[in-house]
């Protein structure tokens, strides 16, 4: 009981582990793209608590440096993502990502 | 100022991603999941918060909350939502696709089996004040060369991100 009052850097580690679970079962179970690249942003977001939890643990600020970096890929890859996303819209009409097979033979 | 209560607001704020997370990848409406998605985010702000790293807390609200989630919405309305709501959510190979997680999972427990011992019951206290300013010293100073990086890469994705959904190229 100890254990769990005392909030430590385990406890926000055990979060991050359990957020990116769910992030990875999205990406593999989904059909919606959409939904798909926000379970990325669920990893991407488990990771930077994982990193800011690090920070605080080791007392320094390279963690926090690091998750604004990881921020901002995500930023990128939302916007990359989402325009491949339209781009592919408008050729198939469709969003699900068991139709997306036009390199497939 | 020493914290209070923390437990509670960790335990609360937990409770409120994981059941934000758990709606993002099951909801139908992508627009729900965009909204679960959101109310994560910002549950994960105010766990910054607690981190003592209040410039990424506020990062985090403007750049996810705002911005990104922003940029999702407006791609879900541009994209036909009533099709996709009469359709299956999940794809077929989602059992092997659970499974795969759930395996993710149990080597995640066995981890934390192994590797709980490093770890100090107790955190050390953070410092308080100047957070922004020592986190831009060490942008401008230390990170210069990856901070120019980023911005290229971020001009990278607005012009691929154009293209992209440019009509005729």
């Amino acid at each position: 009981m100890n254990e769990l009052l005392h909030i430590s850097t385990l406890h926000y580690l055990v979060l991050g582990a359990a957020l990116f679970l769910l992030g990875v079962i999205g990406v593999l179970t989904r059909r919606n793209v959409v939904i798909v690249l926000m379970s990325i942003e669920l990893i991407l977001n488990a990771v930077n608590l994982n990193l800011v939890a690090f920070s605080r643990h080791l007392g320094g600020l390279h963690g926090q440096v690091f998750a604004i970096f990881v921020i901002t890929d995500a930023a990128a890859e939302a916007a990359v993502g989402l325009g491949i996303l339209i781009a592919f819209f408008r050729n198939k009409e469709t969003v699900n990502m068991d139709e997306v097979n036009l390199l497939k033979w | 100022m020493t914290p209070v209560a923390t437990p509670f607001f960790f335990y609360l704020l937990a409770g409120i991603m994981v059941i934000g997370g758990i709606m993002v990848i099951t909801r139908k409406n992508a627009v729900h999941s965009a909204l679960a998605l959101i109310v994560t985010l910002l549950a994960q702000a105010a766990l910054y918060l607690m981190l003592y790293a209040p410039f990424v807390a506020g990062v985090q609200i403007i750049l996810y909350a705002g911005g990104i989630m922003v940029l999702f919405l407006f791609v879900i309305m541009l994209v036909s939502i009533e099709r996709a709501a009469k359709e299956r959510t999940f794809n077929k190979q989602w059992l092997v696709g659970l499974a795969a997680g759930l395996a993710l999972g149990a080597l995640f427990i066995g981890v934390y089996e192994k590797g709980k011992v490093i770890f100090p019951g107790r955190m050390t206290a953070g410092q308080e004040g100047q957070n922004t300013q020592a986190l831009g010293t060490m942008l401008y100073g230390q990170y210069m060369f990856p901070f120019e990086i980023a911005s290229l890469l971020l001009l990278v994705a607005i012009i691929g991100a154009v293209v992209m959904a440019k009509k005729r190229i």
